[in-house]
């Protein structure tokens, strides 16, 4: 029996597949927001999901729209001021994994949400860094999710808002940084994971009915791809179900009022 | 003691042109009433502050009264791009707006700093961001114990503060619950402050010893403004109307219908309007 399924659900189901049950994870919002709350919802009800608002241990019925919806501090453990968050929670080592979305992204998992073109006379002026350069910087680990295409995956950014692996190679720990950074960028075609030297993104995983040269065409740059590439496992029918689910609960939240 | 009065009041007293202003609540109670005063009296060349510009500072920016704006996220949470903002940044429309950008980190630790009274704050930030490449207020630091480089941001001292609360009792101490973002040290940091309030009661009675209260002697005024925090929400009050932010796109992408939307609904509104707001739904059972 084959499902069915988009190439965006297959992302989002990807990326909720990369969290366990033990990991404290800071939670950025948009498809980072699904995959998270998707994991808790189907193979990791335990883990503990935080948004910058403040909001520790969240529970939500439905994705938040913005970071700070009343349903999360509704469904939190606790609530704690965003100065606490920053410095206590995040700056003190506590968060296993950060979860990121981006505009766009390089090679070495570099992320811009900031400007295209000029900083001081930008061609598009992006919302910036929220909370990513310190996320980026004092989680354990990062994990990436956004689709790719050649606007998103880009060979040179203009602008750096939160460091990847910088210039590749061992630039992290250069600037001081003990933390791993990216780990893992999930997208609707493929999975990607830094070269252990290089720290160039290497795709290690490709989903169900994508070719090689899809992947390709759609990259901004030459791909690497791993010695062994493995397939990406379909959808199970209850991640489809609750991924689905969660989403129609939300568009009919978001709706209202 | 803070004094008890309307909002015309208390903008009047409190805020003047040119002013360096922190309108706070992240996400959560949004002081937009506080907002749309500011507007109706015209205020000018005033230097906005605040982690998420939100749909609060794309309207002070789209009627030109800000010179300049202080800022880690200036997005359309969940929907897209603030776009009276973006036309300010990238066409100086209606006036070129002088920016100053950092990190969500950065600026609660500015805040907090503030409120502690020190000239700036610390953090193990920006490590790799080019932020601090085209911000000089963006510096470092050496730990004179360990060595480590730290980075430094100048504390935010505002001249006003102003927030939204859920409630105040008569005497003007006020009661914040729910996300409490950066409310407090906002109000602790700047020279005045405002305090916009869902109700006004007898007694304050607070949930929990560890709810926020600021004493009334640490408030310039308090002012019962109930929906006051419109479309964004107020805890135990009204849910956040995400379907205004999702709307708000439509407004504020035009230069034309964002006028339109401001004169029908700020210079020709008032404080009161809005009370339609509350009561809808309750927050909790949203």
């Amino acid at each position: 029996m084959s499902i069915e399924f988009t190439p965006t659900e297959m992302m989002t189901i990807a990326a909720a597949r990369a969290l366990t049950n033990d990991d404290v994870c800071f939670v950025g919002i948009g498809a980072p927001s699904a995959a998270c709350n998707v994991a808790r919802l189907t193979h990791a009800p335990d883990i503990t999901l935080i948004y910058e608002s403040g909001t520790i241990g969240t529970k939500p019925d439905v994705l938040p729209l913005s970071i700070g919806d009343g349903e999360l501090c509704d469904t939190a453990l606790c609530t704690v001021s965003v100065p606490e968050m920053f410095r206590y929670w995040l700056q003190g080592g506590r968060i296993t994994t950060g979860f990121l979305g981006g505009a766009q992204i390089d090679r070495f998992a570099n992320l811009n949400t900031t400007v295209v073109g000029d900083y001081d006379k930008p061609k598009v002026r992006l919302p910036g860094g929220g909370g990513a350069p310190e996320i980026a910087s004092n989680c354990g680990q990062i994990y990436i999710t956004m689709a790719l295409n050649k606007r998103g995956f880009v060979n040179h950014l203009d602008f750096i808002t939160s460091m990847g692996h910088g210039e590749g190679g061992d630039h992290r720990a250069r600037l001081g940084m003990k933390t791993k950074g990216p780990t893992r960028v999930i997208t609707d075609l493929c999975i990607f994971e830094p070269d252990p030297a290089t720290k160039e993104l290497t795709v290690v995983s490709i989903h169900p009915g994508v070719s090689r040269a899809t992947i390709e065409e759609n990259c901004g740059w030459p791909v690497r791809f791993a010695e062994t590439v493995a397939e990406t496992p379909v959808p199970t029918t209850t991640e489809i179900s609750v991924l689905r689910d969660i989403n129609a609960r939300t568009k009919k939240a978001h709706e209202a009022a | 003691m803070a004094r008890i009065c309307t909002l015309s009041e208390a903008i009047e007293e409190n805020v003047r042109d040119g002013d360096s202003i922190a309108m706070e609540g992240f996400t959560h109670l949004i002081p937009y009433a506080a907002g749309h005063e500011i507007i109706r009296q015209d205020r000018k060349e005033l230097f906005l502050i605040r982690m998420t510009p939100d749909l609060i500072y794309d309207q002070l920016i789209g009627v030109g009264a800000a010179r300049g704006m202080k800022f880690s996220w200036g997005g359309n949470p969940g929907v897209g791009s603030l776009h009276r903002f973006r036309d300010a940044v990238e066409n100086q429309w209606p006036r070129p707006l002088e920016i100053e950008e950092h990190s969500h980190a950065a600026m609660a630790n500015a805040y907090e700093a503030g409120a502690a009274n020190l000239p700036f704050a610390m953090l193990r930030g920006y490590n790799g961001a080019d932020l601090a490449k085209v911000n000089p207020n963006i510096k470092s630091i050496t730990c004179p114990f360990t060595g480590e480089v730290l980075a430094a941001v100048p504390s935010i001292r505002p001249d006003v503060s102003i927030i939204h609360a859920q409630r105040a009792d008569r005497k003007g101490n006020v009661l914040i619950e729910g996300i409490s973002g950066v409310q407090k040290e906002a109000v602790l940091a700047a020279k005045r402050s405002i305090v916009t309030v869902e109700e006004i009661v007898d007694e304050l009675n607070p949930p929990s010893p560890n709810a926020v209260v600021l004493p009334t002697w640490a408030v310039s005024s308090v002012v019962h403004v109930p929906g006051g925090a419109f479309p964004s929400y107020a805890h135990g009050y009204y849910p956040r109307s995400n379907a205004f932010y999702i709307a708000w796109d439509k407004i504020a992408r035009d230069r034309e219908s964002f006028t339109a939307w401001v004169k029908e609904h700020v210079r020709d509104g008032k404080p009161e309007d809005f009370a339609r707001h509350v009561g809808k739904r309750s927050a909790k059972a949203a």
